[in-house]
């Protein structure tokens, strides 16, 4: 049957109506009708199609709720006291809550000299010159997530980081929703770092428990020659949320990139980045660790496009799953014929801790070059019966064993970020989410 | 304190027994030797009595302090004051020697009603104990056991026993591996915890150990039973004669 003529599911219908109810006098229309077509053309992905194939959105994605009205000043303001993963960390905020910027809960003191910033509001309300896409490697016509940000974008991020700068602190962008109506919030950021520039940047994302909002967040990074860049995003949406990421790097030459992906929250999630490597000698350590648990679905896509020679790139994911909860790895590593001396090592490990968890591990390496040096594993298993024993012996309970054990095999990845405030935040984290007291040093 | 009667036991999934009818008491205070030849079943005993999942008792009984200790879950049996010295300490990569000491010692007391106790207090008893040991602050830094040599590992063991001050010490071949200057600091260790509470249970294969660790009852263990006790004066005929009589009477 031609999709055409398919039956719509309901979320595809809610997202219809949604869309035809968007204002009529918006500057964008064109751009979002074309997006928005694009999307209808294939409709929400579902297992057929490669890509998602372990992540149905037709099935996962039962409503689609509208966008979300800005949030209260107050509402905004108490929507934050979640987003303090990074609370740590000495660090300048951009705040957006339910899809929109809020400049009085954000904070770019120190980086006024090295860093522009604009709301992508401002340009969605001038016609969107900047809607040229900075990054080309997905196309709404094959990228659903893509189309629908495309369609429904309310604002984002604009960061110009200057060449040569080097942030005097950590720049968090941080993502909440408000209120106790399901509702969708929108965003797409674009990120250009100058010439040998360094920077951290952090993404929180939280929400409420219990309520079904949906996040759509398209990130376009430029890493310009000799740039160091972490890009480290914490994901943890409420307990009912949906959660569609999709992270759009290009990396130019002596570039390093390091993302970092943590995913603890809501109840769907798929973080996907498809990195370019656009200049030689550059090279990107793309990690992450998950922990799901009760029905959560958490899926991590990468492509990794080695397109030019001498580039390297590390992939490791670290993932432990409870309960019923399923985690998805899906890693691809293209080395086009012109990439020669390519390196690139790939690695996903999943930890079950239950009967009912699932977890599909795919990394696939596709090389058409003859120079090069690449490899991949996955493994998937179950908690040391040794160590649990070792440590019950010493009189600790089998559950707290087991937290430990998992916060171990996690911090395992969380230890390669190369920050030791990002890594303590994190680790942290991870200790919080499995109830385990602090670190003892 | 202890009163093993009669212990048949079997790895899970096999046939052949390992325990055949072990017996043994151990009074409060009291210091027994079990020592045997390699495959006799020792570690297996000790296993046993830590609470191990591998092994199947298909007959006899073990009551410690009153209790069906065989009914008790491992970290249960630990917090009642049993404490199993592995012969074989594992590494456990990515936890904290110090944040796994607190996590164990916190664990116990919790379990026995007792308050927690404070960072500072942890600390310092555990820097002293450790200096007594020959166990350096760096070492503690280190995940568990990870890149720790094989008598590094032994001491470490003896650190955990000296902190959980259990009432009941089985160490299984903490000997093994040790030069003389460990082996004594090891002994010293064990003998600073001798108390009329507390009884200990050495397994060892020499007995050697036994010149710093002077038992009060030598037991020989062969083909997974006891089959002869008595006093010092066993170990050092033990030396003498080797284990072959023994084998052959069991
Ligand atoms: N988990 C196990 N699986 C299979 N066989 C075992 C296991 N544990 C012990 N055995 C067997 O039981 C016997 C006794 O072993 P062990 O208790 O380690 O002896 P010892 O400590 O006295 O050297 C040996 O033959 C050994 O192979
Ligand atoms: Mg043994």
């Amino acid at each position: 049957m031609a999709e055409a003529e398919r039956k719509r599911t309901a979320a595809e219908e809610a997202l219809a109506r949604h869309f035809a109810a968007l204002s009529g006098d918006d500057p964008m229309r064109e751009q979002r009708a074309s997006a928005f077509d694009a999307f209808l053309q294939r409709g929400l992905p579902h297992r057929r199609i490669e890509e998602w194939k372990y992540t149905d959105l037709r099935a996962l994605m039962r409503d689609a709720p509208g966008p979300a009205a800005p949030a209260a000043p107050e509402a905004a303001k108490a929507a934050l006291a979640n987003a303090d993963v990074f609370a740590e960390i000495d660090r300048a905020r951009i705040v957006f809550v339910n899809g929109h910027f809020v400049p009085a809960l954000s904070d770019l003191s120190g980086l006024e000299k090295d860093v522009e910033f604009a709301s992508f509001g401002r340009f969605l309300a001038d016609g969107g010159a900047l809607l040229d896409r900075a990054c080309d490697q997905a196309d709404e016509s094959e990228a659903p997530v893509l189309a629908l940000n495309g369609a429904f974008v309310t604002d984002g991020a604009v960061i110009r980081i200057r060449d040569g700068a080097k942030l005097a602190r950590p720049l968090e962008i941080v993502t909440a929703f408000a209120g106790e109506e399901p509702g969708l919030q929108t965003l797409r950021h674009q990120v250009s770092v100058g010439e040998g520039a360094e920077a951290v940047i952090l993404q929180s994302y939280v929400g409420p428990d219990g309520v079904a909002y949906h996040t759509n967040a398209v990130a376009e990074l430029r890493i310009a020659k000799g740039a160091k860049v972490k890009w480290v995003k914490a994901q943890e949406e409420g307990d009912a949320a949906l959660h569609l990421g999709l992270v759009l790097p290009r990396v130019d030459a002596g570039a390093v990139f390091d993302p970092f992906f943590f995913a603890a929250g809501s109840a769907v999630a798929r973080s996907e980045i498809r990195l370019v490597f656009d200049g030689e000698g550059a090279s990107a350590g793309i990690r992450g660790a998950t922990i799901a648990r009760d029905r959560q679905h958490i899926d991590t896509t990468l492509i990794v496009d080695h397109a030019v020679p001498h580039c390297t790139s590390q992939e490791f994911f670290k993932s432990a799953i409870d309960d019923e909860a399923k985690g998805v790895f899906q890693g691809r590593i293209n080395v086009w014929p012109d990439a020669q001396k390519t390196e690139g090592k790939m690695m996903s490990q999943a930890l079950l801790l239950s009967e009912g968890a699932e977890f599909a591990n795919k990394p696939e390496l596709e090389i058409f070059a003859d120079d090069v040096v690449c490899g991949h594993g996955a493994t998937c298993g179950e908690i040391d019966e040794e160590m649990l024993f070792f440590m019950r012996a010493r009189g600790v309970p089998l559950e707290e064993a087991e937290r430990l054990l998992v916060h171990a095999f996690l911090a395992e990845a969380i230890e390669e970020i190369g920050d030791e405030d990002v890594i303590a935040a994190l680790e942290a984290r991870t200790r919080s989410w499995l109830s385990l007291g602090s670190e003892v040093r | 304190m202890l009163e093993i009667d009669n212990l048949h036991a079997k790895v899970a999934e096999d046939e052949a027994e390992i325990l055949r009818g072990l017996s043994l008491k151990v009074g409060a205070g009291e210091v027994h030797a079990i020592m045997g030849p390699n495959g006799s079943g020792k570690s297996t005993l000790s296993y046993i009595l830590a609470g191990k999942e591998d092994y199947e008792v298909t007959d006899g009984s073990v009551t410690y302090k009153g209790e069906d200790l065989l009914e008790m879950e491992p970290d249960e049996r630990a917090a009642a004051g049993l404490f199993l010295a592995f012969q074989y300490p594992i590494e456990i990569p990515g936890v904290g020697t110090m944040t796994f000491l607190k996590t164990a010692m916190n664990a116990q007391r919790k379990a026995r009603g007792e308050p927690e106790l404070s960072t500072p207090d942890f600390m310092r008893t555990v820097r002293e104990v450790a200096a007594s040991l020959n166990i350096t602050p760096e070492m503690l830094k280190r995940p568990l056991n990870v890149g720790f040599s094989g008598g590094e590992k032994k001491r470490n063991e003896i650190l955990q026993m000296a902190l959980l001050e259990p009432s009941l010490c089985v160490m299984d071949e903490t000997d093994s591996g040790l030069d003389i200057d460990a082996l004594r600091v090891v002994a010293d260790g064990v003998n600073r915890m001798r108390s009329p509470e507390r009884s200990i249970v050495v397994i060892t294969h020499y007995q050697r150990l036994l010149e710093y660790i002077v038992p009060d009852f030598v037991h020989v263990m062969s083909r997974g039973r006891i089959v002869k006790s008595g006093g010092r004066e066993l170990a050092l005929e033990l030396e003498e004669k080797g284990y072959a009589d023994y084998v052959e009477a069991a």
